[in-house]
């Protein structure tokens, strides 16, 4: 072995970002291992775009919760490689699934709030983090009209708009993938809306976001996110109003 | 003129030129989900056919956008050069097509020309093109800016520095900026997307990196790039801002959306211009555009996402930046959904900016839910090379930890270097001999623990 890939000498550095700095070099290429490394990353993060998500598995778990049945949904998105290229069907319920909704909610109350889980743009996030942050979050909402979990395949946050609407809910709130990085591909982001219908703009929900065990874990989200909906339920309005307020970011929903 | 054509046993007519330029677009994700891509291959030629029928007077003549309610197109037909539009005044698209591909169009009369070309014009014309053509043209058309160093000159390509961290952190942000400093990189602009929107955070960086540009006589410029309100802020503040970016789009409205309008880019230009803190030249401000912005935005009209990206070079045009970069597979899939469509995106943006006039540089780049990788980076990366671009990104291990996406490396740009022969600007090449980072042809040399740039910057951050 000659001429071995040269380590750059201020490795020292790197404990300084996250960012993949000397990384060394062999000629203008990467080292392998390094080339390596972002392969690893890459892969998760296309793997996490494209698993679906285990309905069957979120709907047992949200059952042995004790709050009833859930409910399955599906976007007017019938594939991934068109929820991909067309986000405005992902935001559109099946039209048998809205006819569904709307008959049962005829029979039903009204609802202080809803939630949604759905796959987003990583379903790894929403299978791994929706369950344990609910479980956190809904002895916090003990007294709220809570309406059944609503399960959504190929969705987007304002999937929850007709969701919510058709529900009857004062609040709706969407947990769903965000869309994966090379450093975290399974961020669960979770979205906010007063008075749910079909049009809200972004501006008008609260975001938390990068919800993760090694980012903003379960249980930390799930104390905001209690805090939001009893703000968002007394003072009657989501989005910037709000978020000034609770000093929270306010990211664009994928 | 009618706007009909027929292919094979059939034929097909269109309504409008936008209808046209829409349906004569190579296939992209962004104008199906508008509703307004070809519904087929064949009338996807149709609309080629018609195109290259069409007078190029008649795209200056009739609006794609109403002159009356978009400044954008007021821009674009109030600063047409009619002189300048003379020598292809008579030409179709068609001919427009085979005029710039001639041997006997060289860099003089395509530097002449691009006065007289609107934007419409020279999407039109890309639509007729091959990948091939966009870059033999493209590479005939030379964009030379300068700041503290020159950008764009022959046989040279320059590099965005681009430190950023997911706290804005110094010591994160100066690591970064030391190992692309030691690549040779940052000819081109140091420039941090900032996380924070905040007044002092922001300052904090535009501090360091003026001082360290001072500090080791490093000939670039600095950027933060932040909303251009905020820099106008800074500059009355009396911070040390080199460049001023903003994102621009192709309409009035896709503009109010980035919450700006051609004033305030004015404003922001004699702003910058007013410190006088170039040494070269005064080329201050640095664009950033993408295709599906306008659509984004709901504020595209109608009008296929290629045109409305080649109108925001006619805003870019307008303020005389140092660098106006497309930053082409960051919007996501929704709008260019894999490689080939990206690949095929970033030659058109190149090409039409460069006839229009514009120094174009390349964020050569994609997000994990496109249906791209590397590969296609490495060929996008090849491919504008060769046609001459003046800048790409420079990103550490390509992958940004602050924006979530995938841009070229330390490493690529060495690569392309070597693979076809391009030198950095001549100054940052005669500083990094000097530092001792470079050799007389630009290669790096081995960095030696005492080399003075690591030795102080790495001492300041133990």
């Amino acid at each position: 072995m000659s001429a071995p890939a040269r380590p750059d000498p201020w490795a020292q550095l790197r404990a300084l970002t996250g960012a993949r700095i000397a990384l060394g070099r062999c000629g203008s290429g990467q080292p392998t291992a390094a080339q390596l490394d972002f392969a690893a990353a890459h892969a998760l993060a296309r793997d996490a775009v494209h698993q679906p998500l285990d309905t069957d598995a979120l709907a047992e778990a949200w059952a042995a919760l004790g709050h009833g049945p859930a409910r399955r949904v599906h976007s007017r998105a019938d594939s991934r490689a068109t929820y991909l290229q067309r986000p405005d069907l992902g935001r559109r319920l099946a039209e048998a699934d809205a006819a569904r909704l709307a008959a049962d909610a005829a029979t039903a109350g009204e609802h202080d709030l809803a939630i949604v889980v759905g796959d987003g743009l990583a379903a790894p996030a929403a299978q791994n983090h929706a369950l344990p942050l609910l479980a956190a979050l809904l002895p916090r909402l003990a007294g709220r009209r809570l309406a059944p979990l609503v399960i959504a395949e190929q969705a987007r946050v304002a999937l929850g708009d007709e969701i919510g609407a058709a529900l009857r809910a004062r609040l709706v709130l969407v947990l769903l993938g965000e869309r994966p990085g090379l450093s975290a591909p399974d961020s669960l982001g979770a979205y906010l809306t007063y008075a749910p219908r079909v049009g809200r703009r972004d501006a008008e929900r609260n975001c938390l976001s990068n919800i993760r065990p090694a980012g903003l874990p379960p249980a930390a989200a799930a104390g905001k996110l209690a805090w939001l909906v009893d703000q968002a339920l007394s003072r009657q309005l989501t989005g910037i109003g709000l978020k000034d307020e609770a000093d929270l970011p306010g990211l664009a929903a994928p | 003129m009618s706007l009909a054509a027929a292919v094979g046993v059939r034929r097909y007519a269109f309504a409008d030129l936008r209808e046209v330029l829409a349906k004569a677009s190579p296939l992209r994700s962004g104008d199906a989900m508008a509703g307004i891509a070809a519904g087929s291959a064949a009338e996807r030629v149709a609309a080629c056919r018609v195109l290259a029928d069409l007078p190029l007077r008649r795209l200056r003549d009739e609006q794609l956008i109403a002159y009356e309610s978009d400044e954008v197109t007021r821009l674009i037909v109030d600063s047409h050069d009619g002189a300048a539009f003379a020598p292809v005044a008579g030409q179709t698209v068609g001919e427009f097509r085979e005029w710039l591909l001639a041997d006997s169009t060289g860099q003089a009369e395509l530097a002449a020309l691009a006065p007289g070309l609107t934007p419409e014009m020279v999407a039109a014309v890309s639509k007729l093109m091959r990948n091939q053509d966009l870059i033999a043209v493209a590479r005939k058309c030379r964009v030379v800016t300068a700041f503290r160093d020159t950008i764009g000159l022959p046989g040279r390509l320059a590099v965005r520095l681009q430190p950023n961290h997911p706290t804005d952190d110094a010591r994160g942000i100066a690591a970064a900026l030391l190992d692309g400093l030691m690549y040779g990189v940052g000819d081109a602009v140091i420039g941090i997307n900032p996380a924070s929107d905040s007044p002092a955070a922001l300052a904090a960086l535009w501090r360091m990196l003026d001082e360290l540009i001072a500090r080791f006589a490093i000939p670039t410029q600095s950027c933060v790039l932040t909303h251009v309100s905020s820099q106008i802020a800074a500059i009355e503040a009396g911070l040390p801002v080199d460049l001023v970016f903003q994102s621009v789009a192709g309409t009035e409205a896709a503009n109010a959306g980035f919450g700006i309008n051609l004033a305030m880019l004015q404003e922001a230009r004699e702003a910058a211009l007013s410190l006088q803190r170039g040494t070269l030249g005064e080329h201050v401000m640095y664009f950033e555009t993408g295709q599906g912005s306008a659509l984004s935005a709901n504020a595209h009209h109608g009008v296929d996402q290629q045109t409305c990206e080649a109108r925001a070079y006619a805003v870019a045009r307008q303020f005389k930046p140092l660098l106006v970069n497309s930053v082409v597979g960051f919007i996501g899939p929704e709008y260019l959904y894999d490689g080939k469509q990206i690949i095929r995106a970033g030659l058109e943006d190149h090409f039409c900016g460069k006839l229009l006039g514009l120094p174009m540089g390349c964020d050569i780049c994609y997000t994990n839910h496109a249906e791209a990788d590397q590969d296609d980076m490495d060929n996008l990366l090849v491919l504008l090379g060769t046609a001459g671009v003046n800048f790409i990104m420079g990103v550490p291990g390509a992958d940004d930890i602050m924006l979530n996406y995938q841009s070229t490396s330390f490493h690529d740009q060495l690569f392309v270097r070597q693979a076809l022969g391009l030198k950095r600007a001549p100054e940052f090449e005669s500083w990094l001999q000097a530092m001792g980072l470079a050799d007389s042809d630009g290669r790096l040399l081995p960095a030696a623990a005492d080399q003075r740039l690591l030795r102080d910057l790495t001492r300041g951050l133990a």
